[in-house]
C-alpha cells in the first residue's frame, strides 16, 4: 500500500498533522513509538495552551492580542525566523475552536481550582484529556494508527516519496508513502544524545517528559542532509526531586518552593543563584545551577513553617526532628550543614525566610530537562530546509522537532502545545495539498 | 510503587494528584485536595464518597501504569468507599454482613421470600396461591392486610433507622466544624449536585463507560433507577391514601393514580437497572475494584427484580398467576427494604454527605478567596 501522508510521532503535532491531513482527502498513516498507554508525547503532561483572542471567551477570560504574544516572544526569545513566528501568532488565535472542533474539551475560567489566566486555555482533565480525544477523532476519521511503531530509517524511494523502516514489536517493515510529516518531538530523552551534547554531567539529569522523544528522527533528517537549527547545549532545565522516574515526572516532582529554604550541595555548601527570586520564571534559573553542582545533586532545607507554605509535591520530603539527624539523613556532614544555616540564619533575605523551627524537612534535587533549543530547519510551508537551502517537496516537520525556529531561548507558558498544534496543522494541509494537488 | 495497604496507598496517589490538579474540572474530589500535604482518615473517608467514579480521572492521567507512579485514583477509592460504609453501619455488627454483601444481599432476600410465603400458607389455604382473585381486596385474600403491612412496616422501618443512623455516623466522621447557617447557605448547592447527579458529568464530557471516550449513558440510567425508585414509592403512599382516607382497597384499575404511577416508576426503574447491570459488564476492570462491582450487581438485580416482578402482578393480576407473583413481589419488596442498610444504597446518603460538605467548603474557599495573581509558568 502506497500511503499519502504518513505521519511520525503521536504527540499534540503529529495528531493536529494526522487530522488536517485527512481533512484534506489524504490516505493518512500515522506511527506513534510509544505503547498506546504512553502515547501522546509531552503533550501529555502539558496543561495548558497559548492563544490569542480580542474578547472574552467560554474557555478563556479578558483578552490577549497578536501584538501582546508578538511583544512577549520577541522579548523571551529574541530574533527567530520572522515569517514562522508571525504565522504561529497568525493561527494562535484559532487553535482552540479548531481543537473544540475536533472534539477537545475546555475547562471553563471559574471551576475546578485553575490559575487565572488569560493568555492560555486549559484542556479539561489535562493533556492527556486533550490527546485521547485527538486519537479518538483521527481514529473516527479513518487515520491508521500504529501504536510501538518506531520509525529506523527514511530513504527517498526510486520514483516517488519515501521508504519508511518501522520496527514494531521487534519485527521491521517498510511503509512506502508519498509524503513525510515527521513530528517526533525535539531531543533530549536519549541519555547517550544528552552524554554526548552535555558530558558526562549530563548523567545526573532526569528528564521530565517522554523518554520516546528521542532525537533519532532529528539525527536522521539532519544525517540526510537537513539544516540544523538552535543550539543543542541551550535547553529548559528545571529542579525535580531526585527520587522521582527517570523519565515522565512531568509536573509533580517539579520542586517549587526553593524561595521558602535554603539550597546545599551534597558537602553541606550554600548554594545561591543570584537574582532567581520567587518568580515562576526562578525554576528555569535554578535548574542549570543545580547541574553544575556535584554529582548534579543539591538539597533544599526546609523547617516546618516553610514546608507548610509549599505547594505539595509528589513525594513527601525527607523529615527529622533536628538537623542533625537530617544531616545524617541525607549523607552530608552535619557540621557543614549547621554552621550554613547558621548564616543563613543570621543574614536572611527576608525576616520570614529562617529554619529555625522543627521538624526540618529536606527534597533531594536534580536538573530535570524539559526542552531542547534544538531542532531542524524549516519553512513556513513546513518543508525541511536542507543544508543548501534546497527542500524536499514532500518532507515536512512539526511540533517540538522544529521549535527553535520560533523559540531560540527561555519559555512561555503554554507555547509547546500551541505551536505543536499550529505547525502540525500546517504540515498537515501541505501535505495533503502536495499529494491531492 | 503502590502500597498494600489501602490508606497508605490512598496518601501516596492524593499526594501525587494534589502536585497535579489536571483534573480540577473534572469533579470536587480534586478542589477538595488542593494545596494538602496529608490525609488522614476523615478525610479519605469524605473524599472516596465525594468520587462519583465516572473514572475521568483515570483515562485522563499522566501517571496511570504502566507509568512507575501507578495512579489509579477511581480503584483505590472504590476499596475506600467499601470500608468507609463498613466501618460506619449500624448497628455495627452489621459491618461483618456488609463485607460479604454479595452473599447477605441475596440471602437476606431469599429469608423474605420464604416469610412471605410461610405468611401466605400459613394464613390462607394453598389455593390462595393458584387461585383467580378479582374485584377489590383481591390481594388481601391472598396475604392478609394485616401481615403486609407489618412485614412492610417493619421491613422499611428498619431500613429508615438503620440507614439513617449510619448516615449520622458517617457524617460526624466527615463534617466540619460548622454552624447551621453555614449549612443552610450551602444546601441548595448540595441538594442540586445530589438531584441532578452532576458529577456523573464529569465536568461536562460524561462518564467514561469502558475506555477514553464518554456517554452521559450512566447518569441517564442513574436518573431512571433512582426516578423509578421514587415514582413506585409515591405509588405505594397514594394507594394506602386510597386504602385510608377513600376507604378504596387494591387492585385498582389501571387508569388510577397508584397504577400509573407504580407502572412508570417500575418500567423506568427496571430499565434503569438493568440498563446499569448492562454497563458493569461492560466496565474497564482496571480502574474498578472487585467488591464494589459484586456490591453494584447484587443491588441492582434486586432492583430490576422488584420492579419486573411489580410488572408482572400488573399484567397478569387477572390470572391465577397473581398469587404467586404478588407473593413473590412483596417477598422481594421486604428482603430489599430488610437488606438497604447493608446494600449498595448507603451510597445515596453517604454521598449527599460528602456533597454536603463539599459545598460548606467550597463556600468558605470563595469567600476567603482573593483575588488571583496571574500564575502562568511552565
Amino acid at each position: 500500500m502506497l500511503w499519502d501522508v504518513t505521519v511520525i510521532g503521536g504527540g499534540i503535532a503529529g495528531l493536529c498533522a494526522a487530522i488536517a491531513a485527512r481533512r484534506g482527502g489524504a490516505a493518512v498513516r500515522l506511527l506513534e513509538a510509544a505503547p498506546r498507554p504512553l502515547r501522546g508525547g509531552n503533550a501529555r503532561h502539558g496543561r495548558n495552551f497559548r492563544l490569542t483572542h480580542e474578547t472574552p471567551l467560554d474557555y478563556v477570560p479578558d483578552t490577549y492580542t497578536a501584538a501582546e504574544l508578538r511583544a512577549e516572544l520577541r522579548c523571551t526569545t529574541g530574533d527567530t525566523d520572522r515569517a514562522l513566528t508571525e504565522l504561529l501568532i497568525e493561527r494562535a488565535d484559532s487553535i482552540a475552536g479548531w481543537l473544540i472542533d475536533h472534539g477537545v474539551h475546555l475547562q471553563p475560567p471559574g471551576t475546578g481550582v485553575m490559575p487565572y489566566s488569560r493568555r492560555t486555555a486549559f484542556p479539561l482533565g489535562g493533556g492527556k484529556a486533550m490527546i485521547n480525544a485527538l486519537y479518538a477523532t483521527a481514529n473516527r476519521m479513518g487515520v491508521a494508527i500504529s501504536y510501538d511503531s518506531e520509525a529506523r530509517s527514511l530513504q527517498r524511494a526510486k520514483d516517488e516519496g519515501w521508504t519508511i523502516n518501522v520496527r514494531s514489536a521487534g519485527a521491521d517493515a517498510a511503509i512506502r508513502t508519498r509524503s513525510v510529516v515527521v513530528c517526533a518531538g525535539g531531543p533530549g530523552a536519549d541519555p547517550a544524545w544528552l552524554r554526548e551534547k552535555f558530558g558526562s554531567a549530563a548523567e545526573g539529569w532526569m528528564v521530565r517528559g517522554t523518554p520516546y522523544s528521542d532525537g533519532r528522527l532529528l539525527d536522521l533528517l539532519i544525517a540526510a542532509g537537513g539544516c540544523a537549527i538552535g543550539d543543542p547545549t541551550t535547553c529548559h532545565v528545571v529542579p525535580v526531586d531526585a527520587r522521582g522516574p527517570q523519565f515522565d515526572g512531568g509536573i509533580v516532582t517539579r520542586i517549587t518552593s526553593i524561595p521558602l529554604g535554603l539550597v546545599v550541595d551534597r558537602s553541606g555548601a550554600r548554594i545561591d543563584v543570584a537574582g532567581a527570586g520567587s518568580q515562576p520564571t526562578h525554576y528555569a534559573k535554578w535548574g542549570p545551577r543545580i547541574a553544575t553542582c556535584p554529582g548534579q545533586l543539591a538539597y533544599l532545607i526546609l523547617d516546618t513553617d516553610g514546608l507548610a507554605r509549599a505547594a505539595p509535591s509528589a513525594l513527601a520530603p525527607i523529615t527529622a526532628p533536628g538537623l542533625s539527624d537530617l544531616a545524617a539523613m541525607l549523607a552530608i556532614d552535619p557540621a557543614a550543614l549547621l554552621q550554613n544555616i547558621d548564616h543563613f540564619n543570621a543574614t536572611p533575605a527576608n525576616a520570614a525566610r529562617t529554619i529555625t523551627e522543627p521538624p526540618f524537612a529536606a527534597y533531594p534535587m536534580r536538573p530535570g530537562l524539559t526542552f531542547v533549543h534544538y531542532g531542524i530547519k524549516v519553512d513556513p510551508t513546513m518543508r525541511v530546509v536542507q543544508a543548501d537551502g534546497s527542500r524536499h517537496d514532500d518532507l515536512f516537520a512539526a511540533g517540538m522537532i522544529m521549535a527553535a525556529n520560533v523559540l531560540r531561548r527561555g519559555y512561555l507558558a503554554g507555547l509547546g502545545i500551541t505551536l505543536s498544534a499550529v505547525f502540525g496543522q500546517i504540515a498537515g494541509e501541505e501535505a495533503a495539498r502536495h499529494v491531492r494537488g | 510503587m503502590s502500597a498494600a495497604d489501602p490508606m497508605l496507598e490512598a496518601e501516596r496517589v492524593l499526594r501525587i494528584c494534589s502536585a497535579c490538579m489536571y483534573c480540577d474540572g473534572l469533579c470536587p474530589v480534586f478542589p477538595a485536595i488542593d494545596g494538602k500535604h496529608g490525609f488522614d482518615l476523615s478525610d479519605v473517608s469524605y473524599l472516596s464518597n465525594l468520587c462519583h467514579n465516572c473514572q475521568g480521572c483515570w483515562h485522563d492521567c499522566q501517571y496511570a501504569p504502566p507509568h512507575p507512579f501507578a495512579v489509579n485514583l477511581p480503584a483505590t477509592f472504590a476499596e475506600l468507599r467499601q470500608r468507609s460504609y463498613a466501618d460506619h453501619l449500624w448497628p455495627p455488627i452489621l459491618g461483618r454482613a456488609f463485607r460479604a454483601s454479595s452473599l447477605a444481599v441475596p440471602a437476606t432476600v431469599a429469608l423474605a421470600l420464604l416469610i412471605s410465603f410461610a405468611l401466605v400458607l400459613g394464613t390462607g389455604s394453598p389455593e390462595a396461591l393458584r387461585a383467580t382473585h378479582a374485584g377489590e381486596g383481591a390481594f388481601y385474600r391472598v396475604l392478609p392486610w394485616p401481615a403486609m403491612a407489618g412485614l412492610a412496616a417493619a421491613t422499611f422501618g428498619w431500613a429508615v433507622i438503620a440507614v439513617t443512623l449510619a448516615t449520622l455516623r458517617y457524617w460526624r466522621t466527615i463534617a466540619p466544624k460548622t454552624t447551621i447557617s453555614e449549612i443552610v447557605r450551602a444546601l441548595p448547592v448540595a441538594l442540586s449536585d445530589i438531584i441532578t447527579l452532576r458529577h456523573l458529568g464529569g465536568g461536562g464530557p460524561g462518564c467514561h463507560d469502558h475506555d477514553e471516550r464518554t456517554s452521559q449513558r450512566r447518569r441517564i440510567l442513574h436518573h431512571l433507577t433512582a426516578g423509578g425508585f421514587v415514582l413506585s414509592g409515591l405509588s405505594t403512599i397514594v394507594a394506602s391514601a386510597y386504602h385510608h382516607l377513600l376507604g378504596v382497597m387494591a387492585p385498582y384499575p389501571v387508569a388510577s393514580l397508584p397504577v400509573m404511577l407504580g407502572l412508570g416508576g417500575g418500567v423506568t426503574m427496571t430499565i434503569g437497572a438493568v440498563g446499569l447491570l448492562g454497563l458493569e459488564a461492560w466496565a474497564d476492570p482496571a480502574p474498578s475494584d472487585r467488591g464494589e462491582t459484586r456490591l453494584n450487581v447484587a443491588f441492582l438485580i434486586l432492583l430490576a427484580l422488584v420492579g419486573a416482578s411489580g410488572l408482572a402482578v400488573l399484567g397478569f393480576r387477572s390470572t391465577p398467576a397473581m398469587g404467586l407473583l404478588l407473593t413473590t413481589h412483596l417477598g422481594l419488596v421486604f428482603g430489599l427494604f430488610a437488606a438497604l442498610p447493608f446494600s449498595k444504597a448507603l451510597h445515596a446518603p453517604f454521598r449527599a454527605a460528602a456533597l454536603l460538605r463539599a459545598a460548606i467548603d467550597s463556600q468558605r474557599r470563595a469567600s476567603a478567596r482573593a483575588p488571583d495573581a496571574a500564575s502562568d509558568s511552565p
